[in-house]
């Protein structure tokens, strides 16, 4: 389980995170949600160590992030598997070499073996024959799965997803969707996923974190999210007019 | 106060890049690509640059020394010299300031801004480490390398002049190069190579690594990293003329 408590963070005087508090468990799909600027990628960030919090605890499975050393931080971020909202997959470096970048950097493993992981994680997001192209040769939708297969590629504990849609059309959003889900049951990770996406929030969203102006203002389960009185989450939730008529029981193909 | 920030920082990232490599023989291959793409394509321009240079001093030198009273192999003599003390460690220190500094910048600067150095940490890599120590190094060691080159390619241009005007006779020149050779002026000139070679690769990565913002911030930085690298550049000159052969 990861665990956050008090979580305060802020940039240059401005408080982006203000008392958020959260537990995020193992084998479920944990989301962070939130409108553009409500602090969920900075909280997300904060997670993962990539920003440094003001006050507050980060635990991962009883280990107290926030108190460990560089060395130590290391070797946690060594569980983590992270895919960015871009990508952020090295340019520069063919699909096969970004996958085993981290293959390269933290195991023993023969080149033969190396490769054999390399294609498994491939084949498991589905890519074939795509090993000597560059990122920028391939459509956004293939490079998040890339970035998926790197991610997964020295078996994390943890999965973190920022934005893991955004840039994507609706079917291969789902797929992807789909893709985060299966991982999460096939290695059994803890995963967090950053969204804003109401169709990803429905598919798959186990535990939902909201984040409102820097500060956590409900948490539950996609069953309960639209039964909630919040009327900010109401607000976000209900801000198609589609999400509208579900909600009143009303056919959506009709205005 | 921005001037300690930047200091501090700097020597921070520096302290961080040089911390024990994750796996030696990763580092090791990416050194090698640094040695290519700092040291090798860098070859041609100061090659280029020096002979013109070369031969220019001569020509330079020989329309001031035509007193007779001035002996003509000083002519040789003065453009080995002023290759060897300042043309082939600062200016091509400066040259490559721009050529190298502003593609170390842009290349650390993008990886920055499109999230490629946070993917590195988030695997626990150094990033730091990993971008800036094996450029460092590949500049340290092969800097050297191009200031001897420059050297002699220089002298060449200007013997060049000796053959193909009549601004000095080959017979001068050739004696002045040969004249009242103070070995430690090539010491001088790979010292300060080496301190210009560390200077032309940390300053414009430390410029790129903490770059914020979009493609326009990374041109900036890029732009700053030539120019504080050039100043650093001028300044350390000084103070390693004056502490090595100031009296």
């Amino acid at each position: 389980m990861i665990e956050i408590k008090n979580i305060y963070k802020s940039f240059a005087g401005n408080l982006v995170l203000n008392d958020i508090s959260a537990t995020f468990e193992r084998g479920k799909i944990n989301q962070i949600i939130g409108r553009s600027g409500s602090g969920k990628t900075v909280l997300l960030k904060a997670i993962v160590g990539l920003h440094d919090i003001n006050k507050g605890e980060i635990i991962y499975d009883n280990i107290v992030f926030t108190s460990l050393n560089f060395k130590e931080k290391k070797e946690i971020r060594k569980q983590i598997g992270m895919v960015f909202q871009g990508g952020a997959l090295f340019t520069s470096a063919t699909i096969e070499e970004n996958i085993i970048y981290p293959l390269n950097m933290f195991t023993k493993m023969t080149l033969k073996e190396k490769k054999e992981r390399v294609n498994f994680c491939l084949e498991r997001v589905n890519i074939l024959n795509a090993n000597q192209l560059y990122p920028t040769e391939i459509s956004g939708g293939m490079q998040k799965r890339v970035a998926i297969a790197r991610a997964i590629v020295l078996n994390p504990k943890y999965l973190f997803f920022d934005e893991p849609n955004s840039g994507l059309d609706p079917k291969t959003a789902i797929l992807i969707d789909q893709l985060i889900k299966e991982i999460t049951d096939e290695y059994k990770t803890i995963t967090i996923i950053n969204t804003h996406d109401m169709n990803s929030i429905m598919e798959i969203g186990d535990n939902i974190v909201f984040i409102h102006e820097g500060k956590k203002w409900w948490q539950g389960s996609k069953h309960e999210i639209f039964n909630t009185e919040n009327k900010e989450l109401n607000d976000f939730v209900f801000a198609s007019h589609l999400f509208q008529r579900v909600r009143n029981g009303t056919n959506g193909s009709h205005r | 106060m921005r001037l300690f920030f930047h200091f501090g920082r700097y020597f921070a990232l520096m302290a961080k890049a040089l911390a024990k490599p994750e796996k030696k023989r990763i580092y090791l291959k990416q050194l090698i690509i640094e040695l290519e793409n700092i040291g090798i394509n860098s070859v041609g321009i100061v090659v280029l640059i020096s002979i013109f240079i070369g031969a220019v001093i001569t020509i330079q030198l020989a329309y001031n020394f035509e007193n007779p009273l001035i002996p003509k192999y000083l002519i040789g003599l003065s453009a080995r010299d002023i290759m060897m003390l300042e043309f082939s460690s600062t200016m091509v220190g400066l040259i490559l300031a721009g050529k190298v500094g502003s593609n170390i910048a842009s290349e650390i600067g993008t990886m920055r801004i499109t999230e490629q150095i946070d993917a590195m940490e988030m695997m626990g890599v150094n990033s730091a480490g990993y971008l800036i120590l094996p450029k460092v190094i590949a500049a340290v060691i092969f800097n050297p390398f191009l200031t001897i080159i420059s050297i002699f390619v220089g002298i060449a241009g200007g013997w060049m002049v000796s053959v193909f005007t009549n601004a000095v006779t080959q017979h001068d020149y050739l004696y002045g190069i040969h004249a009242y050779f103070c070995p430690f002026y090539i010491s001088q000139a790979l010292i300060k190579t080496v301190v210009f070679a560390i200077i032309i690769t940390s300053v414009p990565a430390y410029h790129g690594y903490y770059v914020r913002g979009g493609a326009l911030e990374v041109g900036k930085a890029s732009t700053r990293a030539v120019v504080y690298s050039s100043i650093l550049i001028l300044l350390f000159n000084l103070i390693l003329t004056q502490l090595l052969l100031g009296k």
